[in-house]
């Protein structure tokens, strides 16, 4: 199932070529084939630098209460409305913005690094080492993914860093996963044995040859991670066990909102309801993107 | 097939013993004074020392583990801190409504896909492909709290159809309450089971068998049912295995969302009640569900398909 999406270039670079013999590149845009990659790239984009300009898009404070102005619907002032508190709407999904997604998309950085090298050196050596490792993941994995990250946030308190902790712990046995099958595929092929008989060291094999020729799974994999990413982060602030108020977190909006759905109120809910959601889409669309190009270069 | 049931047996045993072990060093090794951390910084320090004594956190770690171990065998999960109860008696009262939530969940996500995917597969690439790998990205990406509350609006408080939470009383309130919830849930397994089974569909309808039936002089509807959904449907049951780490999860968050007394809202009223004997027994449950889940997937695996009992 995965062979097929490797970069057939490696035997062509010889033993130990100069040249990486893998390289991520993307299909160009103009040809207009790859819609996924352009739609879900311009989306992803624009959010990310809203959230990065976000003091320069909105004059007020995500935190500052208003609480004469408060629930109203949208004015020239407040193109959003205030919540509960009177504080602005557009101003929290900006800076909530920065919280939920900043840290979704850093959360998938060590668990990336982590279950790449893991995988490629159980799928290298094989042994007791890819045998405990393997048994470690099966018990990670005997646990639902929502039950472990909140009984861990529960056990190490709130905040960026246990959501960061949490998520690894949890989120790096997919990537051993996949970069092991990986691995294991590619270590039968004739120019990882042609690098054994020529003599290279078994750190260079794995660095040099290994790594860059199993590692674009887990690339395309490492976006729908993002995409879960927010959704476990969301979902704690949800629950009172994420970002810790006053930082402005969607989360946390969506569950202050839900008070007022009974009366009516619904845009407190669907505001940043909205957010999470073309968030997640537009990252899927971009992680379809990505593998497309990376099928094309077949 | 004894061969088969030894050796999946003896590795799920392994992983069970790791499950109970992990749960114990999250509960237990973990940096922080769980007595302390109950009954907060105020308490004095004759009464942290007593809850100590009571839960065992006094003793050596191997003579905790060695009790957790033993007490868990018999069936003693401890006592909850909050409800002042055996917790054993508090699950066996939510258990019940959490199972019935995933079952619900399961039936709602098969009728749901089912013919979703056989209608991809049947149309092929065009509009009606588009249309749901669309719907597949928005339920995927959107999480079940958020389903959840969106269904709310939409079935609760404006088309009165469903209540907005709670359980109610008689079977039948029960069982009217928690369609909006296992919905939420299925909708989160949906895409993917959509994906497989339409993978599956296709691989079937252009296959050999499918074209003998058609040879036959057999109505194009029963190749279809008799045929191609049959067999392609092997892999959805292996999907719904798979699954079954999100569908546990989905009900611990559902039934946060639609206030429904199973066994997540109790564990998440031990999270923000700080009650360490229920977190740890919620999360060991939880898992006891998936682990007995992926063994059942196996072995009606290994019985659907001969093959795999070789494997």
């Amino acid at each position: 199932m995965t062979q097929t999406l490797l970069p057939q270039t490696a035997t062509k670079t010889g033993l130990d070529g100069s040249k990486p013999p893998w390289r991520f590149r993307m299909r160009p845009l103009h040809r207009g084939s790859n819609i996924e990659l352009l739609i879900g790239g311009v989306i992803f984009g624009a959010m990310v630098l809203a959230a990065v300009f976000a003091p320069l898009l909105t004059p007020h404070d995500p935190t500052a209460q208003d609480l004469a102005n408060a629930l109203s619907g949208p004015t020239a002032a407040h193109p959003l409305g205030t919540d509960n508190l009177g504080r602005d709407t557009w101003s929290r999904l900006l800076f909530g913005a920065r919280s939920d997604l900043g840290i979704a998309v850093l959360a998938v950085l060590f668990p990336f690094v982590l279950g790449t090298v893991v995988g490629a050196l159980c799928g290298y050596f094989g042994g007791w080492f890819d045998t405990l490792t393997m048994r470690i993941a099966d018990v990670v994995s005997a646990f639902p993914f929502f039950v472990l990250v909140i009984t861990l946030v529960f056990v190490f308190g709130n905040g960026p860093m246990s959501i960061f902790l949490a998520i690894s712990i949890v989120s790096w046995v997919s990537y051993a996963r996949i970069v092991r099958a990986e691995t294991l595929v590619v270590r039968g092929r004739d120019f990882i044995q042609s690098c054994e008989t020529g003599g290279l060291g078994n750190a260079r094999i794995v660095v040099r040859h290994v790594l860059p020729n199993t590692m674009t799974q887990a690339i395309v994999f490492a976006m729908s991670d993002v995409v879960a990413n927010i959704g476990v982060i969301v979902t704690l602030s949800y629950f009172g066990l994420g970002i810790v108020p006053p930082t402005p977190d969607w989360g946390q909006m969506i569950s202050d909102g839900q008070q007022f759905l009974a009366s009516g109120i619904y845009a407190l809910v669907l505001i940043p309801g909205a957010a999470v959601i073309l968030a997640s889409l537009s990252l899927t669309f971009l992680g379809d993107g990505i593998a497309n190009a990376l099928r094309a270069k077949r | 097939m004894t061969r088969f049931l030894v050796r999946r047996l003896s590795l799920l045993a392994l992983v069970v013993w790791g499950v109970v072990t992990a749960t114990f060093v999250l509960v237990h090794a973990t940096p922080g004074d769980p007595a302390r951390a109950t009954l907060g910084d105020k308490a004095s320090e004759s009464a942290v020392q007593a809850l100590r004594a009571e839960w065992g956190l006094d003793q050596p770690l191997g003579a905790q583990y060695w009790h957790f171990l033993t007490d868990l065998v018999s069936g003693n999960l401890g006592t909850s801190f909050q409800y002042r109860s055996p917790i054993a008696s508090l699950l066996a009262e939510r258990l019940p409504t959490t199972l019935l939530l995933m079952l619900m969940a399961v039936t709602f996500a098969v009728v749901i896909s089912l013919p979703l995917a056989t209608w991809v597969a049947v149309r092929g690439r065009g509009g009606a492909d588009i249309g749901v790998r669309i719907f597949g990205a928005v339920a995927q990406g959107t999480p079940t709290f958020l389903i959840g509350t969106l269904l709310v609006i939409v079935f609760g408080l404006n088309l009165h159809w469903f209540p907005v939470g709670g359980y109610g009383r008689t079977s039948a309130e029960h069982l009217h309450s928690l369609v909006l919830p296992a919905i939420t849930i299925a909708l989160g397994i949906v895409p993917m089971l959509v994906n497989s089974l339409r993978a599956s569909l296709t691989d079937a309808l252009q296959s050999d068998f499918v074209a003998f039936g058609h040879s036959k002089g057999l109505k194009p509807a029963t190749v279809l049912a008799a045929y191609a959904i049959r067999n392609g449907s092997i892999s959805g049951v292996t999907i719904l295995g798979i699954q079954a780490g999100v569908l546990a999860g989905g009900a611990l968050v559902v039934e946060k969302v639609f206030a429904i007394p199973g066994m997540g809202s109790l564990m998440l009223a031990g999270i923000l009640g700080r009650d360490f004997p229920v977190v740890q027994a919620t999360t060991l449950v939880f898992a006891g569900i998936v682990v007995v889940v992926y063994l059942v997937t196996d072995l009606s695996y290994a019985l659907l398909d001969p093959r795999a009992r070789l494997a």
